[in-house]
């Protein structure tokens, strides 16, 4: 019986956050309900409405920014100057609102606001405070600056890709880290909320993005541990399966992905390739064979692979039960039946960007399916927050405005 | 809901998961459990499958001592039940009258055919939470095909965005759509139980192996919305900087292995700039026009991949004379952005993680030995995380589950483990 509420219908979200890891948080709750008013500053504006394409038509601007769009969909934007006092008395009228902070800043900013954790708990025992930073609130490298797309190296996964133990590591792309810090930061708080619940009280959570990604690796800090070795980077190739990669395909720059795990797979594989014979082909006939003969198995899958597109391969080897896809580039992510059935994306007017494609969860829920609306304008919201959020007269508006603290 | 001392019961200490995952969800369970959930693994009587996969403790082949095993299902209790017999499916329906949510990751169909899918289960519990993880999803064109990291990550558009542009893409050698999945899975979870907590009703949550790397390609998705670019990989540097497709290098050689170094734009990005050219005058590796750079005319954005090679030369040449913990220390206090490319024994012998007391030593009694593992994600000024238990034996805990708190008979229990029910 859906009752066409929506999951956190009644959550209060403020968020002094820039980039990705502050303000995906807050829109994840946006699509699932919560209010979500993301605090800006005309004078100090977030990095994404600035330095980093795509911008429409190539031309930089702080409404003009893809990146900055496609994380803060579903959000309100308040553009305050909280250099003036009066911008730091609008923020903690804000903080006393909320139900959630979520703030993403080098350790030590909230404080210099005026708006660490010991005046917002002050101000409001109810909160819960998230604070996402690369290296965490406390230790030796805690004021250490730094950017998802290194700090993932940090962590260890740039370690972790590559063709061989001998050649580079490769990029994972992106600021790979960030969108773990967002996963488990959300996780966090719903957690920390649900406490509230039953306690009235809100808490502080001191997120270090180091410390998630290193959750995602933990097999191999315990592997060195125990055993005193280190995964070799090893391609595509994997223990336990063969063939385990990426095929070439007709068209230009063009893959498939097949990973052969038990025998039964491997039969049908083999079948399915019109190639019989390799079943029982002793360089191929068992597992270790095809390991050993790994070289001359990849060198023979690509020449099939090679007639067809990545669609046809796909469709042969899954016909057959074997686990196949196509290397999707990012057109073919917007053309994917699959992601279009789940409603990833969100098709939405925005006055500047013209259509844009808002991108949803990366799960669905039955009853409470999560909902977009276009991403904000730099200040767009400050009368409605002003009004209708904080409930001040016109006259504190219109002098805000003229002091310059609304932006 | 109180402790012995009293205290409110801390984050999710009052639910109890039920947790059917194989590898592809491990992680779910574990994140829920790091947050104080009862999570119980249910496993079929020989075992969870993954418990075969490595790499082991010393090497060893044996379902006790698979490393991810240990890794992603430590702070769970661990029963056996076997779902295919009717007896099994009986007892699972009495657990999940007790329990908050179940998670699982069969393929689609699979606990339906066995009357335990969201519907039957909805049916009966319509409080119920039920978080599915697959490779595509319940549902779709998709839903019967079959996959795994490889396929996932190469599906999400992922893949093709790593690796040499004239060499095939690449994943990473540990699965990253799993854990990617699992976590955001977990998230998916917890935003159910909050509407149920206001309506009784559970739900359905469905995740997928696809989907959940999307997040991982972060903006690249609005390039082709914007501008109907095909972003292509670029192995050890970056692209979508420029507007004019200049690549930055990120990967440099050091002494010891690799820096991940690059040039930022903006604010941030020139105080780091500045302070690698003060390092490298220090050194008498600044040439003089580097010097002089007047950092706030050099925007990244606008940038072309000839203003940028020239600048990169000379720094590429000074990464190429420091380690890695002299990079890491040295850019920790000159405000520098970047990172040493970190491997397992960095990160193990990282003074930031030790002075955070990041580490819980895990004790593993049937090794007389315990291990360090990763802490909880987060620290939380309200709870301490509880201490470390190793991830369950198989049927560790049936009297406890079975006896003490589904109130079975020993006898029962002993006619159950006779028909392999358990």
């Amino acid at each position: 019986m859906p009752t066409h509420e929506k999951a956190l219908e009644g959550v209060k979200v403020v968020e002094f956050a820039v980039f990705a890891a502050g303000p995906m948080v807050g829109k994840h709750m946006a699509e699932h309900g919560a209010q979500v008013i993301h605090v800006e500053s005309r004078s100090r504006p977030d990095g994404f409405r600035m330095h980093y394409p795509p911008y429409k038509d190539d031309k930089p601007g702080l409404d003009r920014t893809g990146t900055f769009a496609f994380f803060n969909d579903t959000k309100y934007s308040i553009a305050l100057n909280l250099k003036t006092k009066r911008g730091t008395e609008v923020a903690r009228k804000l903080v006393g609102w909320a139900d959630v902070l979520v703030e993403n800043f080098v350790p030590g900013v909230m404080e210099r606001l005026g708006l660490a954790y010991k005046v917002a708990s002050e101000i409001n025992p109810r909160l819960v405070y998230l604070s996402s930073c690369n290296m965490g609130q406390t230790g030796p490298k805690a004021n250490q600056k730094g950017f998802g797309s290194q700090l993932t190296s940090q962590s260890g996964f740039t370690d972790l890709a590559g063709y061989d133990s001998d050649s580079a590591p490769q990029l994972l792309y992106g600021p790979y880290i960030d969108f773990v810090a967002v996963g488990f930061g959300l996780a966090a708080v719903l957690a920390a909320l649900d406490e509230r619940e039953r306690t009235g009280r809100g808490q502080y959570i001191d997120l270090s993005q180091y410390e998630t990604g290193v959750e995602f690796i933990a097999p191999t800090l315990l592997n060195y541990q125990v055993n005193g070795t280190m995964l070799p980077r090893s391609g595509n190739r994997h223990p336990y399966a063969a063939p385990h990669g990426a095929f070439p395909c007709q068209g230009d720059d063009r893959w498939c992905v097949i990973a052969v795990f038990s025998e039964e797979e491997w039969q049908a594989f083999c079948r399915a390739v019109g190639k019989p014979e390799w079943a029982t082909d002793a360089r191929f006939a068992t597992f270790a064979a095809r390991k050993q003969n790994e070289d001359e198995l990849e060198q023979l899958v690509g020449k099939w692979t090679a007639q067809f597109t990545p669609h046809e391969v796909m469709e042969k080897l899954q016909t057959a039960g074997v686990q196949a896809g196509i290397v999707s580039r990012l057109s073919d992510i917007f053309a994917d039946p699959q992601l279009n059935h789940r409603h990833v994306w969100d098709q939405l007017p925005h006055p500047v960007l013209g259509p844009f494609d808002y991108m949803g969860p990366p799960f669905t829920l039955s009853e409470t399916p999560a909902e977009h609306f276009r991403s904000p304008l730099l200040g767009e919201h400050n009368l409605v927050v002003c009004r209708e959020v904080l409930g001040m007269p016109e006259s504190e508006i219109d002098q805000l405005i003229a002091e310059g603290v609304l932006e | 809901m109180a402790d012995e001392t009293g205290r409110a019961a801390a984050l999710l200490s009052p639910y109890r998961v039920l947790d059917l995952t194989q590898e592809d969800g491990w992680l779910c369970g574990r994140l829920l459990a790091d947050l104080g959930a009862d999570v119980v693994k249910i496993e079929p009587p020989d075992g969870d499958p993954g418990r075969w996969h490595g790499p082991f403790y010393h090497d060893q082949v044996d379902p006790e001592k698979s490393l991810p095993w240990w890794a992603y299902n430590a702070n769970k209790r661990g029963i056996t039940l076997d779902l295919d017999t009717p007896g099994g499916q009986a007892l699972f329906r009495r657990l999940a009258h007790k329990a908050d949510f179940v998670i699982e990751s069969y393929a689609p169909g699979y606990m339906a055919a066995r009357g335990l899918g969201f519907q039957d289960l909805h049916g009966l519990f319509p409080q119920l939470v039920y978080t599915s993880i697959t490779p595509f999803g319940q549902t779709g064109p998709y839903a019967a095909y079959h996959g795994s990291d490889l396929i996932a990550i190469a599906m999400s558009g992922f893949m093709n965005l790593v690796g040499e542009p004239d060499r095939p893409p690449l994943r990473a050698i540990l699965p990253q759509a799993p854990m990617w999945t699992s976590m955001y899975a977990a998230s998916g979870t917890l935003l159910a139980h909050h509407y149920r907590r206001k309506t009784g009703q559970g739900q359905h949550v469905d995740a997928s192996l696809q989907a959940g790397m999307l997040w991982a390609l972060a903006n690249a998705p609005s390039f082709w919305t914007l501008s109907q670019q095909d972003l292509v990989r670029a192995g050890t540097q970056i692209v979508g900087r420029s507007i004019h497709g200049a690549r930055m290098q990120a990967i440099s050689p050091c002494r010891d292995g690799y820096i991940n170094f690059i040039i930022y734009g903006g604010e941030a990005g020139k105080h780091s700039n500045q302070a690698m050219v003060a390092w490298m005058a220090e050194r008498g590796m600044a040439p003089d026009w580097l010097k002089e750079k007047d950092w706030d005319k050099f925007n990244v954005a606008t940038s072309t991949q000839e203003e940028i090679d020239a600048i990169e030369k000379p720094f590429s040449a000074f990464l190429a004379t420091l380690t890695k913990e002299e990079f890491g220390n040295e850019s920790a206090k000159r405000g520098i952005l970047g990172y040493p490319v970190n491997n397992a024994r960095d990160i193990l012998e990282d003074p930031q993680l030790a002075a955070r007391d990041f580490w819980k030593p895990v004790e593993h009694p049937e090794l007389h030995a315990a291990f360090k593992y990763p802490g909880r994600f987060a620290k939380f000024s309200g709870s301490e995380p509880r201490d470390g238990r190793r991830a369950p034996c198989i049927g560790q805990h049936n009297d406890q589950v079975y006896v003490n708190e589904l109130g079975l008979s020993k006898q029962e229990l002993a006619s159950l483990r006779q028909d392999r029910v358990v």
